[in-house]
């Protein structure tokens, strides 16, 4: 049977693959930042654990530290943490950009309007690492 | 250098059905030829079947772009000795329906540009007998979302659109977003209710390629957040204050 | 072939077009009007204007002034109650397209901004950074969409238009997306297909503007009014011939040569101050600017180039900001195109076929001779331009001559008597079988559609650019006899019905050969210099002779019939035209 009738051409409707996000890499870049919330869930659970374990008693907690030690674990927090920190930065740029526009109605430096989150982070990092190193 | 230069070219035929495929054609390689100009050679020398559409060569009118090694381009303004040594594979832009070769169907677009009321939406009617003010401050709050040359190339990087059809764009919800910052214009609660209904804002999963692949820096990501910061803050106003529609 | 009917048919959907929609959707809503174009609307070449749009705005500026500046800039070929009429309406509808949301450029107080430009006497050049035609185009666009009345048929191209008893009462179309041939009745068509500029090799007018309009028109038996009268852009790219706006130089840049001299001095147009003076050196005509840059190439004192002799034009003296803020596609375009910065490095230009100033012969109502058939914008000649268009003149022209032609189109579909419809089917029939035979079905053919139409545009620039002479005129009129004999053989590779650019180029070569024949054959009867047209063999004026309109009309077999319609002089007569003293 022939599928063109005259006049009536149809188109060719492309149809993305299931894994689309696979074919390129500013497509897998995104997927890989919107995995990192999984992440991110993972240290909330985590610290709830470390938590729970604090509050139990002192021998539960040398048990999770001691699960927190060994190199299984090491591995996937430092994969986690990797995640984490895409994770910070998407959103340390994207959000001051929007909001920062908002607010003053017009366009802004990138600097100027992420720069501050960074500066923030940054001084939080130097207050606790002082706080862990004693010196606070 | 080799002075010739080998352009993958999507062909589809409608009237014989079946699958795009690529053809290959030898083209010159000149310094100062962008990818529309090998494409022009194909057609007047080589196959005056090849199929596409071209008009400025200037990047303004915004009818020339296609899929150049997988990137959504204008054709108009890359210069074909950027891809060498080659091949280059130009196709139809991603995400839409193919009417032929490189020719894609834009009769969905454009009604979604509709879609949004993209014009000036006095509520009270006001004629200033002369030109409205408008700082140059408020000018710029717009400006950058006034220049979308309509190419569709947001579209065609945006897998958002490829992936539920219906979506509204980003080129379309940056033009809301142009008319809404507009000192000029009275629409936005017209347009907020279009645009975050389904298929609109709330569709954008912020990729972000839509801004990257924008010829004009129009950034419409920007436009779709500012958006979404928007509607939530007046979702929030007529939460507390159910009968503070005015 | 399939049928539908409207009250009021506009062919072309850019400036012009979209205007005059927007006017009758506005004036009277219960008018069916539509709107056909060979692409979408916001593609149409209005997109590329850019420098800005004339029109008094000022305090210290007078509508007379802006009618003398256009009356001497058209070397008092424009006609003057046209020009007044122009001018006059041209700030309300620029104040128009601000209420509908323009984005014109600002004064710090909020006010409009205008600039100087070339040829004119006070600021009075509304603008929109340097992409005006595109704001303004996607403006008229987008503002159209408004009005659902307006139905469109978008790329769509019209190949004939039905003349029956006399008058027009439609077309035949080519639905592009199916190949379906159309036929569309209307009680007025309205042409506003903007102009020809692809009949020369160089021109900074995009791949449309193949004259499409004025060959259906020319054809239906409605007369080419003015078509000698073909304007060069001093500045244009040397490769590409994209355009570098006028504002270039209105905002202070300089034309060098390749001594580094500001030549224009040489040229009777001026002495060199730092700062741009109105009606002065680079703020000279585009007639004039044209003429002495191949002035300065015929004394060896261009540069020379690949694409052959350039001179520069100089923007660094004017600082990163400026350019920026002012002239930001300049630089863009440059920097795409060129490989250079223009804050760095001076561009190098070459004077390029820019507009018609010519085309379908109207009325200062927009209505051609032909009973039903009305044109605007650079498809029409009213004239106000006459022999040289002003830059920023043609902007408002679309704007003012669009909304008149739609106004005079309600009258006339009011007023309209019915024809007989049998007749007027037969007629698409007929014209469906001519594109079949002629072009569809055909094989066999041998001629190249590239090869024909850069032979035209050979001749064309050879014989009958900025300066002709009798001897290249009939040598062009000779070869393009010749194209059009070769052209009843073109070489067909697609032969399928869907979007079939083959068969839209061939007939664009078409209309291209016929405009072509009408400015050749005016240009040759025209035996005098005037603004855009200058004859080697007649190099002086001659108000005796030439004050007059060369009106060309298409016959049968052989060159066109021209015949002369005399100026309407109200209040300027002609004098001389001064600039820079």
């Amino acid at each position: 049977m022939p599928q063109y009738t005259q006049y009536q051409p149809k188109a060719y409707r492309p149809r993305m693959s299931a894994y689309w996000y696979l074919d390129q890499w500013r497509y897998l870049r995104y997927a890989l930042r919107e995995a990192s919330s999984f992440f991110v869930a993972y240290f909330c659970v985590l610290t709830l654990v470390q938590l729970a374990a604090l509050g139990t008693s002192a021998t539960r907690y040398a048990q999770f530290e001691a699960c927190m030690g060994s190199p299984v674990m090491i591995i996937i927090n430092a994969i986690a943490l990797a995640f984490f920190l895409l994770h910070a930065i998407t959103w340390f740029n994207l959000v001051p950009r929007v909001a920062m526009r908002q607010m003053l109605g017009r366009p802004t430096p990138d600097a100027i309007s992420s720069g501050p989150n960074y500066l923030l982070w940054f001084g939080a990092t130097v207050i606790l690492a002082l706080f862990f190193l004693g010196v606070l | 250098m080799s002075d010739t230069i080998i352009l993958e070219v999507a062909r589809f035929n409608p009237e014989r059905g079946g699958e795009p495929s690529y053809e290959s054609f030898e083209v010159p390689l000149r310094p100062d030829w962008m990818v529309l100009d090998g494409l022009n050679h194909i057609k007047d020398q080589l196959d005056g079947s090849l199929t596409f559409r071209w008009s400025c060569r200037m990047g303004i009118c915004g009818s020339c772009g296609m899929m150049i090694n997988g990137v959504p381009t204008l054709t108009c303004e890359s210069l074909l000795i950027n891809y060498a040594p080659g091949p280059v594979r130009v196709g139809p832009l991603d995400h839409f329906p193919v009417v032929k070769d490189l020719v894609v169907d834009l009769d969905d677009f454009l009604a979604k540009l509709q879609k949004v009321r993209p014009w000036v939406v006095r509520k009270d009617d006001f004629k200033p007998p002369r030109e409205f003010m408008q700082s140059p401050a408020q000018l710029e709050a717009f400006h950058q979302f006034s220049l979308c040359i309509n190419c569709t190339l947001c579209y065609a990087a945006c897998p958002v659109s490829g992936l539920d059809p219906n979506f509204l764009g980003p080129a379309a919800i940056a033009l809301a977003h142009r008319y809404n910052l507009d000192s000029r214009d009275q629409g936005v609660e017209d347009r907020l209710d279009i645009v975050s209904q389904h298929e609109g804002i709330w569709d954008c999963t912020v990729v972000g390629e839509c801004s990257v692949v924008c010829p004009k820096n129009v950034d419409p990501s920007l436009a779709i957040q500012q958006l979404k910061l928007t509607a939530t803050k007046e979702w929030f106003k007529s939460f507390l204050l159910p009968r503070g529609k005015h | 072939m399939e049928t539908s009917s409207h009250d009021i048919l506009i062919i072309g959907g850019g400036g012009a077009g979209l205007r005059a929609a927007i006017e009758i959707a506005e004036q009277d809503p219960t008018i069916d009007v539509a709107m056909v174009s060979k692409v979408y609307p916001m593609r149409s070449h209005t997109v590329s204007a850019e420098g800005g749009a004339a029109g008094v705005a000022g305090k210290d500026d007078s509508l007379d002034e802006h009618c003398y500046d256009t009356v001497s800039g058209s070397d008092w070929l424009g006609d003057q109650d046209a020009i007044e009429y122009f001018v006059n309406e041209v700030p309300k509808e620029l104040l128009r397209l601000e209420h509908w949301g323009c984005p014109w450029s600002r004064e710090p107080d909020g006010r409009i901004a205008v600039r100087p430009f070339g040829g004119m006497k006070r600021m009075r050049t509304w603008f929109a950074a340097d992409k005006t035609g595109f704001h303004l185009l996607h403006t008229l666009f987008q503002t159209s969409l408004k009005y659902r009345a307006i139905a469109r048929y978008d790329e769509t191209f019209v190949t004939r238009l039905l003349v029956e008893d006399g008058a027009v009462r439609g077309v035949v179309a080519i639905e592009l997306r199916t190949g379906k041939i159309r036929v569309i009745q209307a009680k007025a068509v309205i042409i506003a297909t903007g102009g020809c500029g692809r009949v020369f090799p160089f021109s900074t007018n995009a791949n449309i503007c193949t004259g499409d309009g004025m060959a259906l028109a020319y054809r239906a038996g409605a007369p080419l009014k003015d078509m000698e009268m073909v304007q060069y852009h001093p500045t244009g790219l040397p490769f590409t011939g994209i355009l570098i706006t006028e504002a270039a130089r209105a905002e202070g840049g300089w034309l060098l040569n390749k001594d580094g001299y500001r030549f224009l001095q040489d040229y009777d147009l001026g002495k060199p101050t730092p700062a741009p003076v109105f009606r002065s050196m680079e703020l000279g005509p585009r007639d004039r600017v044209s003429q002495a840059i191949i002035g300065e190439f015929e004394k060896g004192r261009g540069f020379h180039g690949p694409y052959g002799d350039y001179v520069h034009l100089d923007l660094r003296h004017l600082g990163e900001h400026k350019i920026e803020t002012r002239l930001p596609m300049v630089r863009e375009l440059c920097l795409k195109y060129e490989n250079l910065d223009p804050v760095k490095e001076p561009i190098r230009i070459r004077p390029v076929q820019h507009y018609m100033m010519g085309g379908v012969h109207t009325d200062i109502n927009a209505a051609t001779p032909l009973p039903g058939l009305f044109a605007a914008g650079e498809a029409a000649c009213v004239s106000i331009n006459g022999a040289n268009r002003l830059g920023s003149n043609s902007l408002g022209e679309i704007l003012v001559f669009g909304a008149r032609a739609g106004r005079a189109a309600i009258e006339a579909a009011r007023n309209g008597s019915p024809a007989s419809e049998t007749a007027v089917l037969a007629q698409g029939r007929d014209e469906e079988r001519r594109l079949e035979e002629n072009y569809l079905r055909k094989t066999g053919g041998t001629e190249r559609i590239a090869k024909l139409r850069e032979e035209m545009q050979q001749t064309m620039e050879r014989g009958c650019g900025i300066y002709r002479e009798h001897n290249s005129l009939v040598e062009s009129a000779h070869k393009l006899d010749e194209l059009r004999g070769r052209a009843a053989h073109l070489a067909i590779d697609d032969h399928t019905r869907t979007f079939n650019t083959q068969l839209t180029a061939a007939l664009e070569l078409g209309f291209m050969l016929d405009v072509a024949d009408s400015i050749v054959h005016s240009a040759l009867n025209r035996e005098e210099s005037r603004g855009a047209h200058q004859r080697r063999d007649f190099t002086k004026r001659d108000d005796q002779k030439y004050l007059a309109h060369s009106v060309a009309y298409k016959t049968a077999e052989g060159p066109p019939r021209i015949e002369y319609l005399p100026v309407v002089i109200t209040r300027w007569p002609p004098g001389e035209r001064v600039y820079g003293r």
